[in-house]
């Protein structure tokens, strides 16, 4: 069990720079995330896009902007658990207690959410009978690729993921490509190698064609795909590899007795505290009147959270309010020295 | 003010009056209009505002960039008059412009 003073649930910008106020207050923080990176939104949905609207800074990108937090968290030494989901969090004293997707137990006074929109989960293939063959046919993922070894493969997609993997298995498999269009988005390098290994008869590329139907019973005996004008095709396989991006989804969050609007958890906009004492929720997944989606709004918020976390984390001493330009004890929480 | 018709997949009608210079999408955000979720916020960056544009409108829209086109592939169910309604400008012409939503966003 790790016993914290503040669990961090979401490693986004916004996740990221709590843990900075937290620090300078002297408070100690682990942070989950259900992805295998640190960033979020910001490095998952749009790495390269530039953002223009965070302060002092004119200009940025999320892969920059993400570097940047982490510089900025440096002096506090922070855990991230990544590639891990909150899964339970119950009440247990004066703590609560939570448990994630690892079996991992934390315990905290003080929960502080900054989810986004919830964790990011592969996006699944829209027909019924997928489901029925999750990981036994149909896998939006690969662990061990020896499983794949001179099986009958039908990878769908168009970007990097699918690509590559339809170059790699190809190596050790019969693998047919089926994209929804005739265009691929991947890189001009992984393009060229399918369409070099198609040429070749390595691999098989079916467009613009999407999933119709799964044929078996106990495993996939075969599936057939259909193109734009309703023409049907059989193709005998022995496996579905999907690789369509990833979605967010509130998930577990939904089961704690938090209020919800919608997909977003009200707050009260003094400390962002939930209808829940010591969880705090705060970044795009809190909603209270006037709120705007803004890395910069979701910064403000956790100022204000970590404050609010002090209260429940020290219940006998006393918050006081310092400034980092002059805060002796900031400045050795940083590990600086100034004149 | 342009008429936008939003279509459940259930068949429920929607026919709100949306403002110039907004997106279909916060069109029908602002106005509750359930089955486009866009969760990302409007950058184009999730796909969960998708809907299937009535044929007749469909090729009166201004052509999709490449960064949409991207984009659906990741969409629920994409067909030939798949848009994603944050990368729709609402303007006089619009006027009258019906969308259809999936089954669900994702």
């Amino acid at each position: 069990m790790i016993k914290t003073d503040v669990l961090v649930i979401g490693a986004g910008p916004v996740g990221i720079f709590v843990v900075h106020q937290l620090g300078l207050i002297g408070l100690k923080a682990e942070v989950v995330d259900n992805l295998d990176k640190i960033g979020g939104q910001c490095i998952e949905l749009y790495p390269d896009k530039p953002i223009y609207d965070i302060p002092a800074v004119p200009e940025c990108t999320g892969e920059s902007l993400t570097k940047n937090l982490l510089e900025q968290i440096k002096p506090f030494k922070i855990n991230f658990h990544l590639n891990e989901r909150v899964q339970e969090v119950s009440e247990e004293k004066n703590n609560w207690k939570i448990i994630t997707s690892k079996n991992k137990i934390f315990l905290a006074p003080n929960i502080i959410i900054a989810g986004g929109v919830g964790s990011f989960e592969p996006r699944k293939f829209p027909i019924k009978e997928a489901e029925k063959f999750e990981n036994n046919g149909v896998f939006y993922s690969i662990k061990d690729k020896s499983y794949f070894k001179n099986k009958k493969i039908c990878i769908f997609g168009g970007g990097d993921s699918a690509l590559d993997w339809a170059i790699e298995l190809s190596k050790i498999a019969k693998v047919i490509l089926v994209h929804r269009r005739v265009e691929f988005r991947g890189v001009e390098q992984n393009v060229e190698t399918v369409k070099k290994l198609e040429k070749e008869d390595k691999l098989k590329i079916k467009t613009p064609f999407q999933i119709n139907s799964i044929d078996g019973q106990d495993k996939i005996n075969a599936i057939s795909i259909k193109n734009e004008d309703g023409n049907i095709e059989k193709i005998d396989t022995d496996c579905m590899l999907g690789f369509f991006g990833l979605i967010m989804k509130l998930g577990p969050i939904a089961e704690w007795g938090l209020n919800l609007e919608k997909k977003h958890i009200p707050v009260n906009v003094e400390n962002f505290q939930t209808n829940k004492k010591g969880i705090f929720a705060i970044g795009d997944i809190c909603t209270y009147p006037g709120k705007l989606k803004l890395i910069l709004s979701g910064f403000h918020e956790g100022a204000l959270a970590a404050r609010a976390c002090f209260k429940l984390a020290r219940p006998n001493e006393k918050y006081r309010f310092e400034f980092t330009t002059t805060s002796k004890s900031t400045h050795e929480r940083l590990g600086v020295k100034v004149k | 003010m342009p008429k936008i018709t939003y279509i459940e997949h259930n068949g429920k009608t929607h026919v709100v009056e949306v403002p110039n210079g907004l997106s279909v999408m916060e069109g029908a955000v602002q106005n509750n209009i359930p089955g486009i979720d866009a969760d990302c916020g409007g950058s184009c960056a999730c796909a969960t505002c998708h809907v299937y544009v009535d044929e007749k409108w469909f090729s009166k829209l201004p052509n999709k960039e490449d960064a949409e086109e991207d984009m659906l592939d990741m969409a629920f169910e994409p067909n030939k008059f798949s848009r994603l309604t944050c990368q729709i400008t609402v303007i006089d012409d619009l006027d009258g412009l019906v969308v259809k939503m999936p089954s669900k966003q994702g």
